[in-house]
């Protein structure tokens, strides 16, 4: 299973017929693994990773801290659910630290990055105060970088 | 007037591999399963611990043993490999690579006339090596009924009045095969009656497949006093470039392997040292992911292989495999000629390992998936023209 799941997050499209392969597995094997992976919820979904350069380059990120007072009953997680169902919010964590919660938000505009904050996140109850920081620029993304390295040269036979 | 060249030197023939890496160069567009290095660079961690070490100004000699911390690192990792341990301050030398450290062992123990024995088809280097040190190499042939692991019957009769060592490489280059603990405890009980020294060539140890876990000779009881083991970073942590190996052994052998690496190469790059401190230190993980990549793609090669009618046996290490073509009527050096020239994939032929190679390939998966795709559609095309061709001709 760690395997497969290993190669599903390097390449969801990989052909079932090469995870087979490569596992030692049916293709009918390999497809009843992955519907048990997402019937389960392992699997949340299969995203792109694109390069934000080439594509939307105006597009505005920002991760925002935001530091609120946990409810007796619900602690964060109330708080944090309500927050992260906005479509602005990409991922949301509770942290460890000098603030609660981490938002990263993607948007059009800075404007709308700006509503959010203030008409939005700010307003909530609980939400004691916010930090927003813009990303500038983009080195490495979900483990892909932007840049590539040339690839190294190796000889092309070799004992 | 030329300049005249040793006799021993010039008897040595040129290696297989090299006249068909010209040719291979020569070419473009061409998928080269024919490489005995890993296709990952070497991680990140590991390379920064080198910059670092330049960074810091350390450019300098080292001791000729090898850095302390470096050897104690080899020691811990040696220990947990095999259960012996070495001493850090007399028994382990760091070498430019394992090739220095086989050479330097081989000179270190042999007289002239001494014979070693070795299991063939094996690594390019073991049969001149010897030479070079005016000893005999005498070749003992594994098969692929064995899955190329080696006979303790075979050794003891290959055994005359000069075999003075034997040389293991387990897992093998070029056919990955392995050696279960039954099977090394007779090849040890061999060496022990026979007092045989060992040079055990553990390169490709950590590479070992299938949850196994590699059982080197070294750890049977009574082999330490008689083993030289090494090691090296270069293919576990993707380290080629770093030229990194060590020996392990009884002080007496190592100090004499000593005064040779001391007289010829002084020590081995001393941030080429560091990063190997590195990677013995903090490097399993990223280790045991290569690990994991190669086991996929060896399962990838093998089923293919088999599919297109090469019977090939699934090695437990390394990373190559070691198809038979012999179905194709095509011979080892044919096979790869052809194969190269008319779909553009160098493989190794068999007998660059040995004659024993004869009726074999060697294809490296230490090669992008990507590439092992496209190489195996063009193999099979390959295969089946040539037997397509063989019909045709025979009607």
């Amino acid at each position: 299973m760690d395997a497969l799941i290993d190669l599903l997050k390097h390449n969801p499209l990989m052909p079932r017929a090469d995870l087979a392969r490569l596992l030692g597995l049916t293709v009918d094997e390999v497809n009843a693994r992955v519907a048990e992976l997402e019937r389960d919820g392992v699997i949340l979904g299969y995203q792109t990773v694109i390069n934000r350069d080439k594509w939307n380059p105006d597009t505005v990120t920002a991760v925002i801290e935001v530091k609120i007072t946990p409810e007796r009953d619900g602690g964060f997680d109330r708080i944090a659910s309500r927050i992260a169902k906005f479509e602005e919010v990409q991922s949301c964590y509770l942290m460890s630290g000098g603030y609660d919660l981490l938002v990263l938000v993607e948007a059009d505009t800075l404007r709308q990055v700006a509503s959010f904050v203030a008409e939005k996140l700010s307003t909530i109850e609980a939400v004691v105060s916010t930090a927003t920081r813009f990303r500038l620029k983009t080195y490495k993304e979900n483990g892909a970088f932007h840049h590539f390295d040339t690839a190294p040269e190796r000889l092309s036979v070799s004992p | 007037m030329s300049i005249p060249i040793a006799d021993h030197v010039r008897d040595i023939p040129k290696s297989g591999i090299r006249d068909f890496f010209e040719i291979v160069q020569s070419m473009t567009d061409v998928i080269s399963l024919g490489i005995g290095e890993p296709d990952f660079v070497t991680p990140w961690h590991i390379r920064e611990a080198a910059i670092y070490s330049l960074e810091k100004g350390r450019t300098g000699y080292t001791s000729n043993l090898g850095l302390p911390r470096l050897r104690r690192a080899i020691a811990d990792t040696v220990q947990k490999a095999t259960g012996v341990r070495y001493d850090p301050n007399s028994e382990i030398l760091v070498s430019v690579g394992v090739s220095e450290a086989i050479d330097i062992a081989l000179r270190a123990i042999l007289n002239p006339g001494d014979e070693v024995l070795y299991h063939e088809p094996c690594y390019v280097s073991y049969n001149p090596s010897v030479a070079l040190a005016f000893g005999v190499a005498r070749a003992i042939s594994t098969s692929a009924e064995d899955e190329f692991a080696l006979r303790a019957d075979a050794l003891e009769a290959a055994i005359g009045p000069r075999t003075k060592a034997v040389m293991l490489n387990f897992p093998t280059n070029p056919t990955g095969g392995v050696m279960d603990r039954a099977q090394i405890e007779a090849i040890a009980e061999v060496c022990i009656r026979h007092n045989l020294t060992v040079l055990t060539d553990e390169i490709y140890s950590e590479l070992t497949y299938d949850g196994r876990e590699h059982f080197s000779i070294v750890s049977v009881p009574g082999m330490k006093e008689r083993t030289i083991y090494l090691h090296g970073l270069s293919k576990a942590y993707a380290m080629t470039g770093f030229r990194v190996g060590y020996a392990c052994g009884p002080n007496a052998v190592i100090e004499a392997m000593m005064k040779i690496h001391q007289y010829s190469i002084l020590c081995t790059s001393i941030m080429s040292q560091d990063a190997a401190t590195e990677a013995l230190e903090r490097g399993e993980p990223a280790m045991l992911r290569m690990r994991r990549e190669y086991e996929l793609r060896r399962n990838y090669i093998v089923s293919s292989l088999n599919e297109m009618g090469l019977e090939t046996f699934m090695p437990r290490g390394a990373f190559y495999v070691f198809p038979k073509i012999t179905s194709t009527g095509l011979t080892s050096h044919e096979f790869s000629m052809n194969l190269l020239r008319e779909k553009r994939v160098a493989v190794v032929p068999g007998t660059a390992f040995g004659k024993s190679g004869e009726g074999h390939v060697r294809c490296s998966y230490a090669t992008g998936l990507d590439q092992i795709k496209v190489a195996m559609e063009r193999i099979a095309e390959f295969v089946e023209e040539t037997r397509q061709g063989r019909t045709r001709s025979a009607a």
